[in-house]
């Protein structure tokens, strides 16, 4: 069964009455054990999506349809009360602000065990001794003392470590970590992915990894999907989808990446125009006006998300794509 | 932390000795003099000048202050210049567990109510109990005091006769008689306190409810009451109990007009009566009582912030 199987959903923006669509028929899922990651630049709606399945967008935001299957339930016929039980317990997330997700005024030792006493049901000191035990997997060095430490008085790697930890503290089913490394240092960036990537996978854990980083995101997940405005534009295996990118966006998106082997002289070819506003109504695919090989079709019908090998993609002119990565 | 102690402590007493001072030059500046308040029109030229030499008045300002100053050292703060010529700390010693007991319960009932009512609304922003809560606050903040003081008594006392209406008996006599005779003051000074909290909580509140930690608290699976009392409530308390250490002073001194309407002789009734009567002593001793309790309460909600936010530690 699969873990985490996300059809066809729908955001909504509701403002005075009106509604403004954020996320289209966006599908995704995840397997067991397995990482998925989701690639867009900011206002792809990658996070929104996120938040969406573990029942937290923000007020004046609306799943106005499709569906969220977890672990063969159906996220959308809980109430929210059902949906808090499953929060933290079956599906945990990580956030990207390391310095402001931790309450400044609790300890972390109060942080990380509050969630086992009220989900596991541990007494005061197994949750200690529990939160111990996360704090050296996740690799923090005397973890007694920093049970006792406030945020303040550790280093955002250490925090986003922390807040690793508070993630897997209940035995998650998935964690949907959302930019976790955008906030930290660049040398630390690769130990929290890695941290992430195998706590998950020595735990069994499906993981969502919401990014903006095509580059990163190669080492450690096992599927792709790449969000464009709002709309998913491709899913490929992420093997796959670095050598044949089908959708001319993923295509820009890998020809921005700078790369070891790449021939001195040949520069990083980057996508022209900048990411729609969300805001903004754009007819047909909401690529095209920065897509270099848009024709008519592509301004007037929307691309409907179609199979092509391994692929998902939706893009008019994927055939005419020529494969030109190697 | 002692360093810091030591350090306000010394700010303290240089702010006590400069508001002493002032009110010292303040009464003596202002038009007005004791004798003629005491002696009214029956005294002649002689007699005037004769009382002002008995009470020390003949002599140069900055005479009678050093006098004044080098016997407030000792801890004595004169006597009264009217009646029985009751020393001035004596008359303090009387009036003031009458005003800090009126404080107290004025306190205690009025964060219980403000605590609760600004979590309420906070969390049912814009909803119809919000607005009903907001309404209250506001009726309760333009309502003047006496007013309140003289509607309780007509309700509670006189017509329900649940409640004494005037008078105090101190706590020696029993927790209850005690509590009975200060309910309705209570009520009246604390009402406008309550509402001025709740607005405050309810504000401070809305903003910690959008951080990023309460994101994290709800991502666990907390309940709304643990996400409210155990990460919300502490952060917003930071900016609250400012407001409330300033509010509990002007409770020591500012209940003047609810003490006179309920017959309690408290450090308000005191400090009225001897600014009216120009009775020097008195007010200089009861100005310094009320600025050493403004001192302290500050003192005290700078300590409190420590214990509520680990960021801040001193030094």
């Amino acid at each position: 069964m699969t873990l985490l199987r996300v059809e066809n959903l729908a955001i909504d923006l509701v403002r005075d009455g009106h509604r403004h669509r954020l996320v289209h028929d966006a599908s995704f899922s995840v397997e067991r054990g397995e990482t998925l990651a989701v690639v867009g630049e900011s206002g792809s709606g990658k996070s929104l999506s996120a938040l969406a399945v573990i029942g937290l967008i923000s007020e004046g935001l609306e799943v106005a349809g499709g569906t969220i299957h977890f672990d063969g339930r159906d996220l959308s016929a809980l109430d929210a009360e059902e949906m808090r039980g499953l929060r933290g317990s079956d599906i945990a997330m990580i956030f990207q602000e390391p310095m402001t997700s931790l309450n400044p005024v609790r300890s972390i030792g109060a942080q990380l065990t509050e969630g086992m006493r009220l989900k596991l049901g541990l007494s005061r000191r197994e949750a200690r001794e529990r939160a111990v035990g996360l704090l050296t997997e996740v690799g923090i060095s005397d973890p007694e003392a920093r049970l006792l430490q406030y945020p303040h008085q550790i280093s955002g790697g250490m925090r986003q470590r922390v807040m690793i930890a508070i993630a897997l503290a209940c035995q998650p089913k998935l964690i949907l970590a959302d930019e976790p490394t955008t906030a930290l240092d660049v040398t630390i960036q690769g130990q929290i992915l890695e941290l992430i990537a195998r706590l998950c996978k020595e735990h069994g854990v499906g993981l969502v990894l919401i990014t903006h980083n095509l580059g990163i995101v190669a080492r450690y997940s096992q599927n792709v999907c790449v969000m464009y405005g709002g709309r998913v534009v491709e899913t490929a295996p992420a093997a796959e989808l670095y050598v044949h990118p089908l959708h001319p966006y993923t295509r820009g998106l890998l020809a921005s990446v700078p790369r070891l082997s790449q021939a001195r002289g040949t520069g990083l070819v980057p996508i022209e125009g900048a990411p729609p506003d969300p805001m903004e109504v754009i007819p047909g695919c909401r690529f095209h006006p920065r897509c270099p090989m848009a024709t008519e079709e592509c301004s007037a019908k929307v691309p409907v998300a179609r199979h092509a090998g391994a692929h998902m993609v939706a893009c008019w002119n994927a055939e005419l794509a020529e494969p030109e990565m190697a | 932390m002692s360093v810091f102690l030591i350090r306000r402590l010394f700010g303290a007493i240089v702010v006590m000795w400069a508001v002493a001072t002032l009110v010292f030059f303040m009464l003596r500046i202002v038009p007005g003099d004791p004798i003629a308040a005491m002696l009214a029109d029956a005294g002649g030229p002689d007699e005037i000048a004769a009382m002002r030499a008995k009470l020390g008045l003949d002599q140069s300002m900055l005479v009678q202050y050093f006098k004044w100053f080098a016997l407030m050292l000792e801890g004595d703060l004169g006597t009264s210049l009217y009646g029985s010529h009751q020393p001035v700390t004596q008359i303090i010693l009387e009036a003031l567990p009458r005003t800090l007991s009126l404080a107290l319960i004025a306190f205690v009932i009025a964060v219980a109510i403000a605590v609760p009512a600004g979590i309420i609304s906070a969390t049912r922003r814009n909803t119809a109990t919000d607005t009903a809560v907001s309404f209250a606050a506001f009726l309760g903040l333009s309502m003047p005091d006496f007013w309140l003081a003289i509607l309780l008594i007509i309700v509670f006392a006189a017509n329900l006769q649940w409640l004494p209406a005037i008078g105090y008996v101190p706590l020696s006599e029993g927790f209850w008689p005690w509590l009975k005779h200060l309910i309705l003051p209570a009520i009246a000074v604390g009402t406008a306190f309550s509402a001025i909290i709740a607005r405050m909580i309810r504000s401070a509140l809305l903003e910690v409810l959008k951080a990023d930690y309460m994101r994290t608290a709800a991502a666990k699976g907390l309940t709304g009451r643990k996400m409210m009392l155990g990460h919300a409530l502490p952060n917003a308390m930071i900016p609250v109990i400012t407001v409330i250490g300033i509010a509990f002073a002007l409770l020591i001194s500012g209940a003047v007009v609810v003490e006179n309407v309920f017959a309690i002789k408290g450090l308000g009734r005191v400090l009225i009566e001897g600014i009216l009567n120009r009775d020097y002593p008195v007010v200089q001793g009861a100005v310094l009582i009320v600025s050493a309790f403004f001192v302290l309460s500050n003192l005290l909600v700078d300590l409190l912030y420590g214990v509520i936010d680990p960021r801040i530690r001193y030094s």
